[in-house]
């Protein structure tokens, strides 16, 4: 019933993709200066015009300068940096953390990359100019004392854009492929003409659409520098084959982005200069393709049916340009580099679903999306498939057997879902049912929508700790005072505590981000990325001031697990059947369950003690600090304390869990859910867009777990908290159905900004026909029950080493060798071994 | 409420997303008691009727529950769409589901009224009456078939192979399930060349038979013997390699002339 027949048959790798991924990864990826040192240069020359205009012409200077390469066999070209997967930076959003790392960031564990002297020295005398001229500092200047507190103390980071541009974009790709960018000049030049130099907003307007033209000169300006580049090459070239595509790549470079493409390899072509150039403008991730499968199609149409193109090249060009995805890299601060491990830019190219007409268009290239992941076996793009009762049950097998092969893609989106909530908040049917995916699991309408969807991260998990301690966090009021914990009687009113600290923290969280989007608009509007997002050229308006269609901001909760299974044990111990009481909870938290203290914890216990003191009028000395940190630890480590943290944490792991299929509990999960997604709603940013709530932690539940105290679910201080809207690691116990039931009771149309569901499974669960069949079945199900978005871990052999060694974070790892099923972690070590051993056979 | 979803019976286990027994994701439950006693059956807590204790990672864990069939449906029931989308549903296991009929029939009768598909594992050791009542409820019979030497096989399973046979050959004649041979492969027992074809060669003469399973012998029964106090009789009997199931999957082939298939 889809628009489109299609060819599904498989299409073989051709070599050069194998040394394109071997180049591009023969070395660590390095840090370059040219971005930094050219913007410093352009800044100094402007600094007396509007902002709209410097942003434009230091685009201008950088692209007519950065250095360029065309690497050995690319056929797709357009390179940020001479290293292979290099990054430059970008101090206009911040650059201190970068000098203060400059010394570590080669070695660290998370995303090194390397960084020569030179390079340093470079960027330190281009960072001088930038002091007093960043978008962090203006958005810390915009934040209230109480948000920056708030900040302080780890409720939540919204480190991504205070740090960093904001990405989260697709454009329309579409229409540069149509049209070049000497179509946009000329819709961007007609709307000058229409202008009255006596309009209020003109000068406003005119600035912005000049900045247009500027940007639209300097991308047109760096092809055609690829262009010369390549026909250089092509001469000094001696190998005839590799002469021959230098030329075309010098035509092509030539032709796009200037012109509207003529073919589907120029298509190719203007769409990674867009994707590239997006990057080198803003420093923003999750600049997302979309829907590629659908925008490029009629190029592949038109050439196929002229006879001129064979699906192998139109595959080679496909699988070059995931290469090249690979080749865009951005180092992070430390602490970032941790939430997002992987190197990952989060470039998000979904295949499949509907047009706005609701028919399926899945066609050859939703296949070939497929295949090039299948092919290049690389983390970029984020490949995501859209799933509907429309969907051909082929491709959904062909996505499954990506799965199966450990690579953690595709993504699973569940349009019956998607499409309703996007209409909820505003969008049109159509523009809904075209929907895509940015950076992990947000939604939003290409080409309209400035969603802002990876705002913050927001630990629901430390509100429910400032329950405990009456809003003060280390000895400093951080939250409202909801009273003593211990004198609460009843279960609602220990909830009403809790939403009253969520409520509080959430509009922090606002006000941390509205900041920060001030000061976006301010510093850095982004003239090129909005020429290619309705209606920025209309209303002579940069995405960053709310030129968009639809205006979002979207911060993420994570920890619905652990605070479904937290206030459950509460209501369930302390107030239902009273085994134990408050108190006792408290200082079990306090204690970490008697499991021992961190240096810091214990240092922070000491002066909040020491503290606690001093306000009633003694005076505490160094002598008296040391005795309260000895009786501290001593009491850390007392048997009685050791005894009781036993006792809990055993009466709570005999509660039952979010995630087994228990009616009970999974409403109660939904309702927590709540305490998050419903008070955002409310809130409105300052691009006269609304907030909506995602659930979803990329990987920050691991550094930001790190930064939480014990909780009531049985959860270790320090531990990771949650992932997404899962299940705690190791509380589902009655396999993937039952994990998929408990989470499909999650309200997923309220959130939004997306949902992220993680299920793991042995190589064996999808082997063979019926397995894939099994699997797609079990995806179809979860999404019949309205769950919104799903992805798979297929288990390697590391992975099970992993379970072995902590065994507790993998309770509910199934197996599945020689035809018998068993959870992992409870057989003999002997007979894990076995089953590592077995990884990698047949059965 | 009908009167049969008030039986009771006595299961250890109720696993849900099972993809390895029958058509897609199926609901397993386990009933417990068995008749034989394979010495190297993987489920050892599984063979007594009575409820016992085993030590299951340094604590004791009881080991059979009695239950009604409305219970039991309940769960059953969670999964429906999972059995909708892959062509799954409910399948007995044991123990010997044939050893409780009552409850294995009441059970099966529940499941197919309501619409979910049906299959037993089963040895199929009972008075053919006993599987004529269950016949109507079911959808899929997976049959063990052990070995063709009566002599061999009770001196390894504790019973003759003769009413095994003989039911194999009946149900194969009624028409009113589809049923599928299983063997378990087991070194030392029954995996030379010789006696997997005469077992294929057996399952030629019988009618209607979808498949032929060749299920290689695994240990990961062994744990459970140390937590019920018993001794492992397979010692460090290894898995046969995969090599090895391929060529009598071969054999299998050739002498059974229906489809073969190795695991479940």
């Amino acid at each position: 019933m889809g628009l489109y027949t299609y060819d599904s048959t498989e299409i073989s790798k051709s070599k050069r993709i194998s040394k394109l991924v071997d180049d591009l990864y023969a070395k660590m990826p390095e840090i370059e200066s040219a971005r930094a040192v050219l913007i410093t240069e352009s800044y100094k020359q402007t600094e007396n015009e509007p902002m709209v205009i410097r942003r434009a012409k230091a685009f201008q200077h950088i692209l007519e300068n950065i250095p360029i390469i065309i690497r050995d066999q690319e056929l797709i070209v357009g390179s940020t940096t001479i290293a292979p997967r290099g990054c430059q930076t970008y101090p206009e959003f911040s650059y201190e953390w970068l000098e203060e790392e400059f010394d570590t960031v080669e070695t660290r564990s998370a995303d090194p990359f390397y960084i020569s002297e030179k390079t340093k020295a470079e960027l330190k005398e281009a960072n001088a100019y930038w002091k007093g001229r960043t978008t962090s500092e203006l958005a810390t200047a915009y934040m209230e004392p109480e948000t920056l507190l708030a900040m302080e103390h780890n409720i939540f980071t919204p480190g991504n854009y205070f740090y960093n541009g904001v990405g989260h974009v697709t454009v329309k790709y579409g229409e540069v492929l149509a049209i070049g960018f000497s179509g946009i000049k000329e819709k961007a030049q007609a709307e000058l003409d229409k202008l009255s130099l006596a309009d209020g907003d003109y000068q406003k307007r005119a600035r912005f659409l000049e900045a247009v033209l500027i940007s639209c000169d300097a991308a047109i300006t760096y092809a055609k520098r690829y262009a010369r580049l390549a026909l250089q090459m092509a001469e000094e070239c001696s190998d005839m084959t590799r002469k021959k595509e230098l030329v075309m790549i010098a035509q092509n470079c030539a032709n796009v982005p200037e012109k509207g493409a003529t073919s589907f390899y120029e298509a190719c072509q203007s769409f990674w200069f867009v994707q590239q150039l997006l990057q080198i403008e803003s420093s923003g991730h999750s600049i997302s393709p979309g829907r590629f499968d659908q925008y490029m199609y009629p190029y592949y149409k038109e050439d196929r049916d002229k006879g001129i193109l064979t699906r192998e090249f139109a595959q080679e060009l496909m699988d070059c340009i995931w290469v090249k995805l690979n080749d865009l890299n951005k180092c992070r601060d430390a602490a970032s580099a941790e939430g997002f491990a992987g190197y990952s830019l989060f470039q998000n190219l979904i295949a499949g679903g509907q047009n706005s007409e609701g028919i399926d268009v899945t066609n050859d290239l939703s296949f070939m999306s497929i295949t090039a992941s299948m092919h290049v076996f690389l983390p970029q793009p984020s490949l995501s498939v859209r799933v509907w009762n429309g969907s051909p049950h082929e491709f959904l097998i062909r996505a499954a057997e990506l799965t199966r092969t450990g690579i953690g893609l595709p993504a699973y989106y569940n349009d019956e879902v998607i499409i309703p909530s996007l209409v909820s908040r505003g969008l049109t049917l159509q523009d809904a049912r075209d929907y895509n995916i940015i950076g992990c699991v947000e939604p939003q309408k290409s080409g309209k929508t400035e969603g802002w969807h990876d705002a913050a991260f927001f630990n629901m998990c430390r509100p429910l700790e400032l329950v405990f301690s009456n809003g003060m966090d280390k000895g400093v009021r951080i939250g409202p005072a909801t009273g003593d914990v211990e004198e609460m009687k009843t279960f609602d009113e220990f909830y009403q505590a809790y939403k009253d600290q969520m409520d509080y923290a959430i509009k922090l969280l606002v006000n941390a981000d509205n900041a920060i989007d001030m000061a976006h608009a301010e510093r850095c509007p982004l003239p090129f990325e909005s020429c290619m997002v309705d209606d920025c050229i209309k209303r002579g308006k940069a995405l960053q001031e709310g030129g968009a269609v639809y205006n979002f901001t979207g911060p993420q909760g994570f920890g619905i697990a652990n605070m479904a299974d937290a206030l459950y044990a509460v209501k369930t111990l302390v107030y239902d059947e009273k085994k134990i009481t408050m108190k006792e909870l408290k200082a079990a938290l306090t204690m970490n369950y008697g499991k021992g203290l961190r240096e810091d914890d214990i240092e922070a216990l000491t002066a909040e003690i020491a503290k606690g003191i001093k306000e009633s009028g003694k005076e505490v000395g160094a002598a008296e600090v040391a005795t309260i940190l000895q009786s501290v630890i001593a009491a850390s480590q007392a048997p009685e304390v050791k005894q009781n943290g036993e006792r809990i944490l055993e009466l709570i792991d005999e509660v039952p869990k979010f995630g087994n299929d228990i009616p009970e509990v999974d409403a109660f999960a939904r309702d927590v859910a709540y305490t998050y997604t419903r008070p955002l709603e409310q809130y409105k940013n300052p691009r006269g867009g609304i907030f909506q709530a995602g659930l979803y932690p990329v990987s920050a539940n691991v550094p930001l777990g790190g930064q939480t105290g014990a909780t009531p679910d049985g959860r270790l201080a320090h531990a990771p908290v949650a992932d997404g809207v899962s299940p705690s690691a190791g509380k589902d116990v009655n396999g993937p159905t039952a994990a998929a039931n408990s989470v499909s009771k999650l309200d997923h149309f309220i959130a939004s900004n997306g949902t992220l569901f993680n299920q793991k499974f042995h190589p064996s669960a999808l082997s063979g026909r019926k397995g894939l069949e099994n699997f797609v079945g079990l995806i179809r199900s979860y999404f019949d029950q309205k769950g919104s978005h799903m992805q798979f871990n297929v288990v390697s052999r590391e992975t099970l080493i992993d379970a072995q060694k902590h065994p507790e974070q993998y309770k509910h790892l199934v197996v599945r060798v020689a035809g018998y099923s068993a959870l992992f972690t409870t057989l003999s070590k002997s007979l894990q071994d076995d089953i590592i051993r077995r990884t990698e056979q047949g059965f | 409420m009908k009167e049969y979803l008030n039986t009771k019976g006595r299961i250890f286990d109720i696993q849900r997303y099972s993809i390895h027994d029958g058509n897609g994701i199926r609901t397993i439950v386990f009933l417990k008691g068995c008749i034989l006693r394979c010495r190297w059956c993987c489920n050892p807590e599984s063979q007594g009727f009575a409820i016992e204790t085993m030590k299951v990672q340094g604590k004791d864990e009881i080991i059979g529950r009695d239950v009604t069939v409305a219970e039991v449906m309940e769960t059953v029931e969670k999964d429906r769409t999972y059995y909708r989308k892959t062509g799954g549903g409910l399948t007995l296991s044991g123990g010997e589901c044939l050893c409780q009929p009552e409850f294995a029939t009441a059970l099966l009768r529940a499941a197919h009224e309501v619409g979910i598909s049906t299959a037993i594992e089963s040895v199929g050791i009972a008075d053919y009456h006993v599987i004529e009542e269950i016949l109507p409820y079911l959808d899929q019979y997976l049959l063990d078939i052990k070995h063709m030497n009566a002599k061999k096989h009770k001196e390894y399973t504790g019973q003759s192979n003769k009413m095994i046979l003989e039911n194999a050959r009946r149900i194969a004649e009624s028409g009113m399930t589809k049923l599928s041979i299983r063997v378990p492969v087991i070194p030392g027992f029954n995996d030379s060349v010789e006696e997997i074809r005469d077992i294929a060669k057996f399952v030629r003469t019988l009618e209607n038979i979808e498949r032929m399973h060749l299920l290689p012998y695994h240990r990961l029964g062994q744990d459970k013997y140390d937590g019920l106090g018993r001794r492992y009789l397979m010692g460090d009997v290894e898995p046969p390699s995969l090599d090895k199931m391929q060529m009598l999957l071969k054999v299998a082939e050739e002498a059974s002339g229906v489809e073969c298939q190795i695991g479940g």
